[in-house]
């Protein structure tokens, strides 16, 4: 009896398993077989920022008429393996966030060895040239960093507190040292766990409680504003917030005046570059840059310049 | 009444001593004494470490880092003392969340609306979970951990099938928006520091399983489901709805902490919530929960909940290097952990 129910089960998930396979394919096969480019990056699911390298990345292979092949993981080497499941998938074209360098830098190669061009994007500025990469379009992390501490000592911040997401991530390490390169103040950084706000609130209202001198918090990730204005004003609000990156409640929050700027690497503009230049590569041989890499940023959004940025924020571009 | 008053007259100091020792090894032998010894350790530890962690504020911070631990938890030590795991509550906190808000913005149902079916949503996510069990007799190790995939897979896609984006959009600006969050994430401010209403829930969690797991037939069921099933059966236990019914529990605990993120937040993230699973758990074995079933307390995973937010946070508080941060926080648990059982051990040996 039981066995019966139990097997009506199996089947029922399978025959919906392959449904969904199928309602998922349904849509990719169409054209007449064009190039196919795979994108690997070390995207935590589910982020508002990857959510937008994307977005440009499908705008352009949809412009290029291009299959896209997207694939992320935020560990070093699950991201590493991605590379070598899409060289046995033959694809023309990769495009990659170089987060982890040392840990994907056997994969990388291998890659390379079977002819298949690669562009860096998003993460790796320092390390893609090692690597043998083609181009790099994206911010330089680590000019980025400096800016920012331009723009806190000209702020007149005397203590700074850096957000970090996630722990051991090169671009973000790089913006951390950036900052610290410049800032005339004392600089301290404080991990916090991806997603889990209140994570993010309660560690950040402990390290502002235990101390008070800090006036400047500056998060590595847009979503974690919000909550980060949470722990200033529960610990007692006199610190200042900036964010790298943007999202449309950090434009709504920039209006405000709750927050002070954000530092825009145009992520759209990374995603759709990145698999324009591999299209503009395998079809015309162009290697674009001139040796160096395509800068996408920085660029500050304040107060001054927020109304215009915000339209393409609602619409989940900016 | 009254022969109970002369007698305690007449002989008060020869029954004092045993009477305390007695107490003393009920306290002991209690399933969460062991958590108790371990926050009490925890806790001195960082008071002496850790200057900030001595004040009030900081221990508000602390307590609202562990009532977002422990609300889910006192559900999840109840689900296993009733024998069984469940792995999808980290991710079907967030489901709650993304629900809310979606019903609310896509389906024109309101705020309310919203808040009510995310919560049906979410006792249904529960009993599929009871059901699969009951249906498939596979471990809910197994079940909960293919709901868990499917739940985080489904967060992400649904979200972005029906906004264009991973995450929500801002709901602060919805009429009726105030209400809830007074509902669901208000603060109460006291001595300057800011405490959370989470944390009153969770109290008022804990207290209300304790007494249903301590003074109620369905306590004694709970007990006995996890325990000896087959025997529970034999004597008129309903298994299967209890079971369920514990499952569905868990679904309203995380409905619930769905909904303070939501209205303490304004946005989520659809890739939020993984790994929680695990904390809560955590924090349930830590209080007592035996991994088997049929033992532990619902004030012992509020205490595993405290120790969690207290080694979190004592570590930023007494200001140690950040890059070993996760190092010293599961330091920290194995101490208290170590602690715990060895105080346990100690009760039942002393009997």
């Amino acid at each position: 009896m039981n066995v019966t129910k139990f097997s009506k089960i199996a089947i029922a998930c399978a025959s919906a398993s392959v449904g969904a396979i199928l309602a998922m394919s349904g849509h990719a096969v169409a054209a007449s077989k064009p190039l196919t480019f795979a994108m690997i990056t070390h995207a935590q699911p589910g982020d508002t920022f990857w959510d937008i390298i994307r977005k440009g990345a499908n705008a352009a292979a949809a412009k290029d008429n291009v299959k896209l092949i997207y694939l992320a993981d935020p560990t070093a080497d699950k991201e590493a393996q991605l590379i070598d499941n899409v060289v046995q998938q033959h694809v023309d074209g990769i495009a990659l966030t170089l987060a982890f360098p040392q840990a994907m830098e056997k994969n990388v190669k291998e890659a390379e060895a079977a002819g298949i061009p690669i562009v860096g994007f998003n993460a790796g500025g320092d390390d893609w040239k090692k690597a043998g990469l083609l181009m790099y379009v994206g911010q330089d992390e680590t000019i980025a960093g400096k800016a920012v501490g331009d723009k806190l000592n000209a702020e007149g911040a005397k203590s700074v507190l850096c957000v970090d997401q996630q722990q051991g991530a090169v671009q973000l390490e790089e913006r951390c040292n950036g900052i610290k390169a410049t800032f005339k103040g004392k600089y301290q950084i404080l991990y916090t766990t991806g997603y889990d706000m209140p994570t993010v609130k309660s560690r950040v209202q402990a390290k502002l409680q235990q101390d008070p001198s800090i006036d400047y918090v500056v998060t590595l990730g847009a979503p974690f504003a919000p909550s980060v204005l949470g722990a200033i004003s529960a610990a007692g609000g006199k610190a200042k917030l900036g964010t790298f990156d943007l999202t449309p409640e950090a434009v709504n929050l920039i209006k405000a005046g709750k927050l002070q700027w954000a530092i825009d690497q145009q992520p759209y503009v990374e995603g759709y570059e990145a698999v324009d230049l591999l299209w503009l590569n395998k079809t015309n041989g162009d290697v674009v840059g001139g040796g160096g890499p395509l800068l996408t940023g920085p660029a500050f959004v304040t107060k001054a310049n927020v109304a215009e940025v915000a339209k393409f924020a609602k619409a989940g571009t900016r | 009444m009254m022969t109970v008053t002369t007698e305690k007259t007449d002989v008060e100091v020869p029954r004092h001593v045993p009477q305390v020792a007695a107490l003393w090894r009920r306290i002991a032998t209690r399933p969460e004494a062991g958590a108790l010894g371990g926050a009490i350790l925890v806790y001195v530890f960082f008071f002496v470490t850790a200057p900030p962690f001595r004040h009030f504020a900081a221990f508000t911070t602390v307590l609202y880092q562990a009532a977002t631990i422990g609300i889910p938890a006192v559900a999840v030590a109840l689900l296993m003392i009733g024998g069984e795991f469940d792995l999808s509550a980290g991710v079907a906190v967030t489901m709650s969340s993304l629900a809310s808000s979606i019903f609310a913005t896509k389906l024109g149902v309101g705020l309310v609306g919203g808040a009510i079916l995310s919560l049906l949503l979410s006792l249904a996510i529960g009993a599929l979970n009871g059901w699969l069990l009951i249906r498939t007799k596979l471990h809910s190790f197994l079940v909960t951990l293919a709901t868990f995939l499917m739940l985080q897979g489904l967060n992400i896609a649904i979200t972005k099938l029906v906004t264009g984006n991973v995450a929500t959009s801002d709901i602060s600006a919805m009429p009726g928006f105030n209400q809830l969050q007074t509902i669901f994430a208000s603060n109460i401010v006291i001595g300057g520091a800011q405490i959370s209403i989470a944390i009153v829930y969770w109290l008022v969690f804990m207290a209300l399983a304790t007494w249903v797991l301590l003074r109620t037939k369905v306590g004694n069921w709970i007990f006995a489901v996890g325990g000896q099933g087959d025997s529970a059966r034999a004597v008129g236990v309903p298994v299967v709805q209890v079971k369920i019914g514990l499952f569905m529990l868990v679904g309203f605990s995380c409905w619930f902490l769905g909904q303070h993120l939501l209205y303490a937040y304004n946005t989520v993230q659809s890739g939020a919530g993984i790994g929680n699973e695990l904390l809560y758990i955590a924090a349930s074995v830590v209080g007592g929960c035996l991994l088997t079933g049929g033992y532990g307390s619902a004030v012992g995973s509020a205490l595993g909940a405290f120790i969690f937010g207290m080694t979190t946070e004592g570590v930023i508080y007494a200001d140690w290097d950040p890059d070993w941060f996760q190092f010293f926080v599961g330091a920290m648990l194995l101490l208290a952990t170590v602690v715990n059982t060895w105080i346990r051990l100690r009760a039942t040996k002393g009997k």
